[in-house]
């Protein structure tokens, strides 16, 4: 009963702003706070802008790519970083933390100038390896917990049973974490569809985000578009999940 | 194969990626530029403009701001946690992806609905005035500003403690309480101890973003409160002081870096570098 | 592995959009700062592709063009960075045999200090800075920024939270240049705002414009580009400019050095203002178009009708106005400034 009322105001406290959002997306006006009466033409815009499709499919693209890359080297590198000598563990935690600690406009241009220095492209590569760069941290601070916790003879024993050191990481360690390592591919998407500065500064050539497009746009007020994509995104997802969670229940009955 | 050469790529990866720009920025710190053009010579004068009274002051505020979001977000999220690894198992992976989606929406986005709810015409005055109840000017205060770094940041708390709590056998749980342990001592004594990793990565992942993070207090608070990250971002892009910007960028680094160890001497676990808590 | 083959093919997909092999310009501007539907029309009449980024801040944009991750053609930037820009070589003269419609640009706007021959700027929206004002609940005439001192309007006060805006306002105030490097006159200026800080109930950025229309506070200091879009939203705002001055602004379209197809980018900042294009512009952003026909064929609509689109001449002539000028190294001076008064806000 508590836990129920206490993730039911959680939950109320987590989507009411969405919620807000949503509605807005049904605003005539072009008001984000005052309500005029309803309308679809945001719909309608949405579907005739191409600019920001192509903002939205670029997000999406960058954030599914990353999150997959860095939470395949996170995990990894997580692994062996737990068995290097304490002093090397060290540095490289300090080291992990740095672009967690960095403000983001730091990290931006020193990225800028590492990618102008290497004379790469300015574009989709390079927005796309910032994002791998930024998330990979996220992905390691989340597995590393449950990988020290985890009972160090298990993987061994496992060796002393015959398996490769291989074998023993992906049929013993990976599936004992599997847990924190959806954790952190959950961050590392979310730090991915959240970023602006790291972003704006590492594209360039007409690929543009939803945050770049978004805060461009804030000088004149939000178009009640951005809105509209934000209520369908809910809607696909929540679709999902609803789905996903009738298929599960349905199995666990048969 | 060795496991710890799985590591190696990586560390080639951050001293490339970080490290080395990383040098570059304390470099840019420590130089001005000398009286030829392109020529540098060696300077502490950004250290000593960074240490003025009036910076200290914006470091100390965002350092309140950023204790106190990560306190409220620990004592909100710590039982958000606890009673999702109590949900069905097949439920919970349902309900973190639920947590976390929200975040998947724009933050200026969220920032923007959470003005409209609390701003003087805004949704939650209508409420109020709906039911008779006195109006309140909830926007531009501390208390928005807690609000708004609560809300970016809690599932960033929620999820490394839930994930540590899982873990806890239930058997174990059961144990205890037949061994005649109240649940309070059973909490105390068995869970809580359990969640410390969990507890100090969610502190990690709130408390080190948060002490840079600035909109969203810029926003909800009315500008009035400067935080550290603002001031760096504003040398760097307003003024074309990169020196400066640098040294308060060391400055902040040097403060989390602190604070974080000082974290650790209060921490009795982490005295006998002991199991579960991040080697530092 | 079938579902790894189907998350390839799905991020092929995302990813199938590119190059045609058309002619291409890259064009840099702010947001929300051109109808989309212009650039179409360009893309069509000259069988080119634009490609076309945005930027949220002069100084962003600034920076990004300092480094050079993408050779832009065409760049938008307001007056005071012009004049860095120019002073720093980083801008191509513009060869005006190629620009026949810049005569469509009212004089007014010609030859001002940021780029005193026109010799590497085209105007392209222009403004001022002014007050906004709910006419409900401000009584009397609002003529003075110290309006924004008035005790009556306690708690009612949005300022712009950015140094060389606020610190105009009192400079203007105490009626000194928006430039001076004068540090009594700076220090003045300072003091005068923190004074003011306990009148005003927040520093806003872009949120003042939705914050205005739904009526959060009687009194905002504003572009009057915005203020415009705000009157149009809600008719109970009202729009001033101070007599003691304010500043006048520009936003002016320059070519880079290193564009790589300057001949078009000629072409487009012409095509910017072709009579209909600058109208379709101006229709779309309410920003004040420096183009004369274009002004003419808005002239009567609701949004241009009014002070903040269209200040009449003898408003202008009666109030003094002055540009931002590039402040050098003052910048650091203006910033610690700000960062004293926010300090002293709280």
């Amino acid at each position: 009963m508590v836990k129920k009322l206490y993730l039911g105001l959680l939950f109320f406290f987590l989507y009411a702003p969405i919620i807000v959002l949503m509605v807005f997306s049904f605003n005539e006006s072009r008001s984000g706070t005052v309500w005029t009466g309803f309308s679809l033409t945001w719909y309608e815009e949405l579907f005739r802008d191409r600019r920001m499709q192509d903002a939205f499919r670029y997000t999406l693209l960058v954030a599914v790519i990353s999150t997959a890359v860095s939470t395949f080297i996170g995990t990894f590198t997580a692994i062996g970083i737990q068995k290097l000598r304490p002093k090397w563990q060290a540095f490289a935690l300090n080291v992990n933390y740095f672009p967690v600690i960095n403000p983001e406009i730091v990290t931006a241009i020193s990225l800028m100038m590492l990618y102008r220095s290497l004379r790469l492209d300015f574009g989709f590569a390079t927005m796309l390896m910032s994002h791998i760069m930024f998330s990979i941290p996220y992905v390691i601070l989340a597995v590393l917990p449950r990988l020290y916790a985890l009972d160090k003879n298990l993987a061994e024993a496992a060796q002393d049973l015959g398996a490769t050191p291989w074998q023993a990481i992906v049929k013993v360690i990976i599936p004992q974490i599997r847990p924190s390592i959806f954790t952190g591919a959950l961050m590392a998407f979310t730090m991915s569809l959240d970023d602006f500065v790291i972003s704006f500064f590492n594209s360039g050539g007409g690929v543009t985000n939803l945050s770049i497009e978004i805060y461009a746009m804030a000088r004149r007020g939000i178009r009640p578009t951005v809105n509209a994509l934000a209520t369908l995104m809910v809607a696909v997802i929540f679709t999902v999940v609803l789905i996903a969670n009738r298929i599960s229940i349905r199995k666990a009955k048969s | 194969m060795d496991t710890k050469k799985l590591s190696y790529p990586y560390l080639v990866w951050i001293t490339l990626t970080i490290l080395v720009p990383m040098l570059l920025i304390f470099l840019y710190s420590i130089i001005e530029p000398g009286p030829e053009p392109l020529t540098f010579q060696f300077s502490l004068a950004h250290y000593l403009r960074a240490l003025d009274g009036l910076h200290l002051q914006v470091l100390w505020g965002s350092f309140v701001i950023a204790l106190a979001s990560t306190a409220a977000c620990l004592l909100i999220g710590y039982p958000a946690a606890w009673f999702i690894s109590r949900l069905r198992a097949r439920s919970q992976s349902q309900v973190i992806l639920l947590l976390m989606m929200p975040m998947w929406i724009n933050m200026l986005l969220r920032s923007y609905a959470w003005m409209t709810i609390l701003s003087r015409n805004g949704i939650l005055n209508s409420v109020l005035a709906f039911f008779g109840l006195p109006e309140q000017n909830l926007l531009y205060t501390d208390f928005a500003v807690i609000l708004g770094m609560v809300y970016n940041f809690l599932p960033f708390m929620i999820l490394p403690i839930y994930t540590a709590i899982l873990k806890v056998d239930a058997n174990l749980v059961d144990a205890a309480r037949d061994l005649g342990a109240s649940p309070g001592e059973t909490f105390l004594k068995v869970i809580f101890p359990l969640s410390i990793p969990g507890i100090i990565t969610g502190i990690t992942m709130v408390f080190l973003p948060s002490m840079s993070s600035f909109v969203i207090p810029q926003l909800l608070g009315g500008g009035q409160f400067l935080m550290i990250g603002n001031l760096i971002e504003r040398q760097y892009l307003l003024t074309g002081n990169w020196h400066f910007g640098s040294a308060l960028a060391m400055l902040l680094m040097a403060f989390i870096l602190l604070s974080v160890w000082l974290m650790k001497r209060f921490d009795p676990k982490s005295m006998d570098s002991g199991e579960g808590v991040i080697p530092w | 592995m079938k579902k790894l083959l189907g998350i390839a093919l799905f991020v092929l997909t995302l990813a199938g959009c590119g190059n045609d092999g058309r002619e291409q310009l890259f064009v840099y501007n702010w947001g929300e700062y051109m109808d989309p539907e212009a650039i179409r029309l360009f893309e069509d009449e000259f069988g080119v592709r634009v490609v076309y980024d945005t930027f949220d801040s002069n100084e962003t944009m600034y920076q990004v063009l300092r480094a050079g991750t993408t050779q832009y053609d065409v760049v938008f930037p307001s007056d005071y960075k012009i004049e860095r820009m120019i002073s720093e070589g980083m801008l191509l003269p513009l060869d005006f045999d190629k620009l026949p419609n810049a005569t469509h640009i009212s004089e007014n706007l010609l030859g001002l200090g940021f780029d005193p021959q026109n010799r590497y700027s085209v105007p392209y929206f222009w403004g001022t800075v002014g007050i906004v004002y709910d006419t409900k609940v401000v009584s009397g005439p609002v003529d003075s920024w110290s309006i924004l001192w008035d005790e009556a309007y306690g708690g009612q006060i949005y300022m712009y939270d950015s140094q060389r805006d606020s610190l105009m306002v009192a400079l203007k105030l105490l009626g000194y240049s928006l430039n001076t490097t004068d540090m009594d006159e700076l220090a003045a200026a300072r003091d005068l705002l923190i004074k003011q800080s306990p009148l005003v109930i927040a520093y806003v950025t872009d949120h003042v414009i939705m914050s205005m229309i739904a009526g959060n506070a009687a009194l905002a200091v504003v572009y009057s580009g915005d203020a415009a879009f705000i009157m149009s939203e809600n008719p109970n705002m009202n729009f001033a400019i101070p007599k003691e001055g304010t500043n006048l602004w520009v936003d002016a379209m320059v070519i880079p050095k290193g564009a790589n197809n300057p001949d078009l980018a000629h072409a487009f900042i012409n095509f910017m203002h072709r009579a209909d294009i600058a109208e379709m512009n101006t229709r779309h952003v309410m920003y004040s178009t420096p183009n004369v026909l274009a002004l003419e064929a808005v002239k009567g609509e609701v949004w241009a009708d009014n002070f903040a689109y269209n200040p009449p001449r003898e408003v202008l002539d009666g109030i003094p106005m002055e540009m931002f000028r590039d402040p050098g190294a003052y910048l650091e001076i203006y910033d610690r400034i700000w960062s004293e008064v926010l300090i002293g806000a709280r």
